[in-house]
Formats: structure tokens, C-alpha cells, sequence
């Protein structure tokens, strides 16, 4: 039983990390039909901008860790931000109205560059990380088994809730919200009554690099170490949650973010470690041969 | 002579290589109805659909309000009090029918959408029964009245409807030429309406164009286009009601 929790906890924190990467795989998708495959590197960059960013805070001597978390949040984002605006101006934007799958290219493109650029500023080895957030909680102790619960997992899993919570809001509430769906529902319509699709486009790449970015400094913080190619395999994970939940649903991609997380958590724990991706991947193949569309995914269905 | 609300001029437009308008001239002065008709594939909706630039003409001018608008891009155009009910309604399906009615207001900002909705919900009730359902979800006279509150959710003094009696019924037809013509009068709102129904369209507006091939073959005022034999032969004849 301790066990099982224990893997429980383990598996949502990294849920988690996957859901808030396959937000931006699963936003851009709705609006633009394509997979952004440079939406991990985009996450591997925003790792980097965290550590870079909390070493300078470090190095000037801000030590408070919640304060220093918080500016490295906001300035991450706002950077790796700046990186998911720039990627799609230069390597998607032009190819729209091209053929499908030009800007599929481009966007194996962008990733294989994000790596090598990251490589080549940052050199190749891992780059370690000092315990930021110590310490956590044990349960369980008087019933005779103990759950350890670390800060950094209570942080991340509320830090996602929170954030989860803020862009359902967005998407549902807000001008920029409805704009985004009916970018996705009806673009021409949408340029009919005002809405600038391009700029539209463009915000929901910096809302989706925003995500990655946060998703980033938690990787950061519950693994303490990042290297130029943590991108790739995250980014596969987030994408196979994405299209898990269905692709394209916002509440799907927080699912199946969840699912991936605990069926590799569960897997590692009970089978095999090295089988962990085999595990995820086939759960994937078993609901997409009965889901095609996804857990939470809109059938195909044209209305003519 | 009255103000020009819209000036065509030699207008062109192609879909790759197949010309669509081969030299359009309309004009549409301030507070008129003006009508097109024509065959399917005449042009009609690609000329509704020029006149917001998607796709933009490639010869000719267009001029709506003073302002040469022939290559701007069309969600600016969106933004200069016009607002179109475009060919086949454009509902999006997956937002609710207020959702729809907010999209329609959002150049202006929503500073009077509560006035402008209930306004609305005068002009049809039924989108008041329907407000939380889905636009998908809607029958094909109900979007059709969704399309058109959505273009005058905008506040538009100028209002293109692509066949606003498609696929409706004859009563619903008559209550929505209806209220246009009431928005004109009351409102000087000036309107350009593409028909099919040349019978409807022609007694509702002041003047008409007929539309052949991507050309205007003939033009006058609504009535007098009514008594013309060619037009009686082509577009209603067998279609009167």
C-alpha cells in the first residue's frame, strides 16, 4: 500500500511536468493543425533559461529561494516565450497556406536547430543543479508505513493546478480566448469580424512556450540536472499525452498529461525500468485503436 | 446625388488561374439596398468576399466610405463598421450562441453589447431560447438568423448578406427580408444582398445587378429589373412566390 502511494505521488508530479508541455502541443494543434515539433526543445530551452536565469539571481546575491523562484518563473517564461513566438514567425508563419506537411518539416527543423544551438552555447554535458527546495513530509509513520511527499513535488503539482486552472480560464472566458477558437473553428470567419489570425497564431505559440518554460524549471527542480536533449523524449512523452487526451482539447492534454506520468511511474515501479516507454507507448496504440480520436478528442465529423 | 457608400471599379479575382470577376463595377451610395443576383457560380460570393479581401482583387479598386480598401488586410477592413453574413452562415459551430453574438462585437469593444443583444433578441426571439446551445446544434434557419444578429452585433452602417433566404423557410424568409428593409428605413443602414431569390431581393432593394460569368451584365432600379424579360426568363420564372 505505501508502496502504490508513493508511486501515486511520484507519478502525478511527473503527469504533471508531461501535461503542461502537452498544452502547447495540443493549443497549437487546435488553431493551426500541425504538431509543433519543436515544442520539446522549446520546453529544453525554457529548462536552460531557468537554470541560467537562477544562477545569475544567485550570483547577485538573491538567495530567498520563494523569491528567487518567482522571478526566475516570470523571467523564464517570459524569455522561452520570446522563443515560441520566434520560432513560428520564422519557421512557420511563411509556410502557411503551403502544402500540409512543409511546416512539419520545418518544425523537425527548428527542434534539430534548438538542440545544437543549445549544444553549442551550453556545451554538451549535464549541468547540475544544487537542491533548491529541500526537505518534505512523511505520512503514514503511526499506521506503520511511511509516504514521503518532497516540497519540490508539492510545488510543482500546485504550480500546475494553479496555471492548468488560469488557462482553462483564458481559453474559456476571455476576448483572446474566443478568439483562439474561432481561429480554430473558422479562420476566414474569424478575419471577417476583426480578428487578426496572425496575431492570434502568434500568442498562442507564446502561450504554449510560456507553459513549456514552467514545465521546464520544475523539471529542473525535481531532477536537478538538464542537458541539451532532455527535449526529444519529454517532448515525445507530452505529444503522446496530447494525442492520449485527444489533440486539440485542452482538458484532454492535462488527462492525458496525468496518464502518461502514472503509467510509466506504475510500470518502472511493478515491471521494468527499461520498459517504462514501451509501457506508455503501447497504452497509447491500445486507445487510439479504440478512441481514434482520443480519451477526450471531438470525432471527425464534418457538418456540411 | 447622394454619397457613395462603395465603389467598385474593374474589379478582378482569381482562384489560380480561373478568373472568378472579370471586371466588376458596382456602385452603393449611403442608405440604399443594393442587390445582385445571379446563377450559382456567377461570382456573387467571391465578390462578397473581395470586397473584404480574401481573396484581394488583383485588377480594379475598391472604395467603401471614402477609403481605398483594395488592399487591406480584411480583418482591418473588419474593423471599419461593415460586417458581413457570409455564403453558407460560418456559425462556429462549437461556441455557444452568445459566444457567436460576442465575436460580432468584438470590434467594437462590447461598449454597448447588452443594448445591441437584447436589440437582437427583439429582431429574433429564437436566439433568445437558444442562447447557451451551440451554433452547430442550431437548424439552418436558426443559423442563418445567428449569422445575420452576428454581423449587426458589430454596429455595421454598411451590411453584405450572401443569401440570407437560403435554405429557409418562405415565412422565415419574408420576416428576415422583413427586418432588413425595417434596419434600412429606421437606421439607414445600407445594405448589399446577394440573392438567388431574385423575386424577394429585386422588390426589397432600390436598385439590382445581375451578374453573369463573373461579369454585370445588366443593372437598374429593383422594380424595373423585375419587369425585364431576360431577367423574368433567367431567374424567375417557375421560381415566383
Amino acid at each position: 500500500m505505501e508502496y502504490f502511494l508513493q508511486q501515486l505521488i511520484n507519478g502525478v508530479t511527473l503527469g504533471s511536468i508531461y501535461g503542461l508541455i502537452a498544452i502547447g502541443y495540443t493549443m497549437v494543434y487546435g488553431i493551426v493543425g500541425m504538431i509543433n515539433f519543436a515544442h520539446g526543445d522549446v520546453f529544453m530551452v525554457g529548462a536552460f533559461m531557468a537554470l541560467i536565469v537562477y544562477l545569475a539571481l544567485v550570483a547577485i546575491g538573491i538567495t530567498f529561494v520563494p523569491l528567487a523562484l518567482l522571478v526566475v518563473l516570470i523571467v523564464a517564461m517570459a524569455l522561452t516565450a520570446l522563443y515560441g513566438w520566434t520560432v513560428e514567425r520564422i519557421a512557420y508563419r511563411p509556410l502557411r497556406g503551403s502544402f500540409r506537411l512543409a511546416p512539419l518539416i520545418s518544425a523537425i527543423g527548428m527542434s534539430i536547430f534548438l538542440q545544437n544551438y543549445v549544444q553549442l552555447a551550453q556545451g554538451a554535458r549535464v549541468k547540475p543543479l544544487p537542491p533548491v527546495v529541500p526537505g518534505g513530509h512523511q505520512f503514514g509513520a503511526a499506521e506503520g508505513f511511511v509516504v514521503n511527499i518532497s516540497n519540490v513535488q508539492i510545488l510543482i503539482v500546485v504550480t500546475t493546478v494553479a496555471l492548468m486552472a488560469i488557462f482553462t480560464v483564458i481559453v474559456a472566458k476571455t476576448s483572446l480566448g474566443r478568439a483562439q477558437r474561432a481561429c480554430e473553428q473558422d479562420r476566414k470567419m474569424a478575419s471577417l469580424l476583426g480578428v487578426d489570425v496572425d496575431r492570434t497564431i502568434s500568442l498562442t505559440f507564446v502561450m504554449g512556450a510560456a507553459l513549456a518554460s514552467v514545465a521546464g524549471l520544475m523539471y529542473l527542480l525535481y531532477y536537478g540536472v538538464v542537458d541539451f536533449y532532455i527535449g526529444f523524449v519529454a517532448g515525445v512523452k507530452a505529444f503522446t499525452a496530447a494525442v492520449l487526451g485527444g489533440i486539440g482539447s485542452l482538458p484532454g492534454a492535462m488527462l492525458g498529461g496525468l496518464l502518461i506520468g502514472l503509467i510509466e511511474t506504475f510500470w518502472s515501479a511493478y515491471f521494468s525500468v527499461e520498459y517504462k516507454d514501451v509501457a506508455a507507448f503501447s497504452i497509447l496504440a491500445i486507445v487510439l485503436i479504440f478512441l481514434p480520436s482520443g480519451l477526450l478528442g471531438r470525432p471527425e465529423v464534418e457538418k456540411v | 446625388m447622394t454619397e457613395p457608400m462603395l465603389t467598385i471599379r474593374g474589379v478582378t479575382a482569381y482562384y489560380g488561374a480561373i478568373a472568378a470577376l472579370k471586371g466588376v463595377d458596382i456602385d452603393v451610395a449611403k442608405g440604399e439596398i443594393v442587390t445582385l443576383i445571379g446563377a450559382n457560380g456567377a461570382g456573387k460570393s467571391t465578390l462578397m468576399m473581395t470586397i473584404f479581401g480574401s481573396p484581394q482583387a488583383r485588377d480594379g479598386s475598391i472604395v467603401y466610405d471614402g477609403r481605398d480598401i483594395t488592399r487591406m488586410p480584411t480583418h482591418e477592413i473588419a474593423r471599419l463598421r461593415i460586417a458581413q453574413s457570409p455564403e453558407g452562415r460560418r456559425i462556429f459551430p462549437r461556441m455557444t450562441v452568445l459566444e457567436n453574438l460576442q465575436m460580432g462585437a468584438a470590434v467594437t469593444q462590447f461598449a454597448h453589447f447588452d443594448e445591441d443583444l437584447r436589440r437582437m433578441f427583439d429582431l429574433f426571439p429564437r436566439l433568445k431560447e437558444r442562447v447557451s446551445q451551440r451554433g452547430g446544434t442550431l437548424s439552418g434557419g436558426e443559423q442563418q438568423m445567428l449569422a445575420i444578429a452576428r454581423a449587426l452585433m458589430s454596429r455595421p452602417q454598411f451590411l453584405l448578406l450572401d443569401e440570407p433566404s437560403l435554405g429557409l423557410a418562405p415565412l422565415i424568409a419574408k420576416q428576415i427580408f422583413a427586418a432588413i428593409g425595417e434596419l434600412n428605413r429606421t437606421e439607414g443602414l445600407t445594405v448589399f444582398l446577394v440573392e438567388q431569390n431574385a423575386y424577394h431581393a429585386l422588390k426589397l432593394a432600390h436598385r439590382g445587378y445581375v451578374m453573369v460569368n463573373g461579369s454585370i451584365t445588366l443593372s437598374g432600379a429593383g422594380r424595373e429589373l423585375l419587369e425585364r424579360e431576360e431577367v423574368r426568363a433567367a431567374y424567375l420564372e417557375g421560381g415566383r412566390h
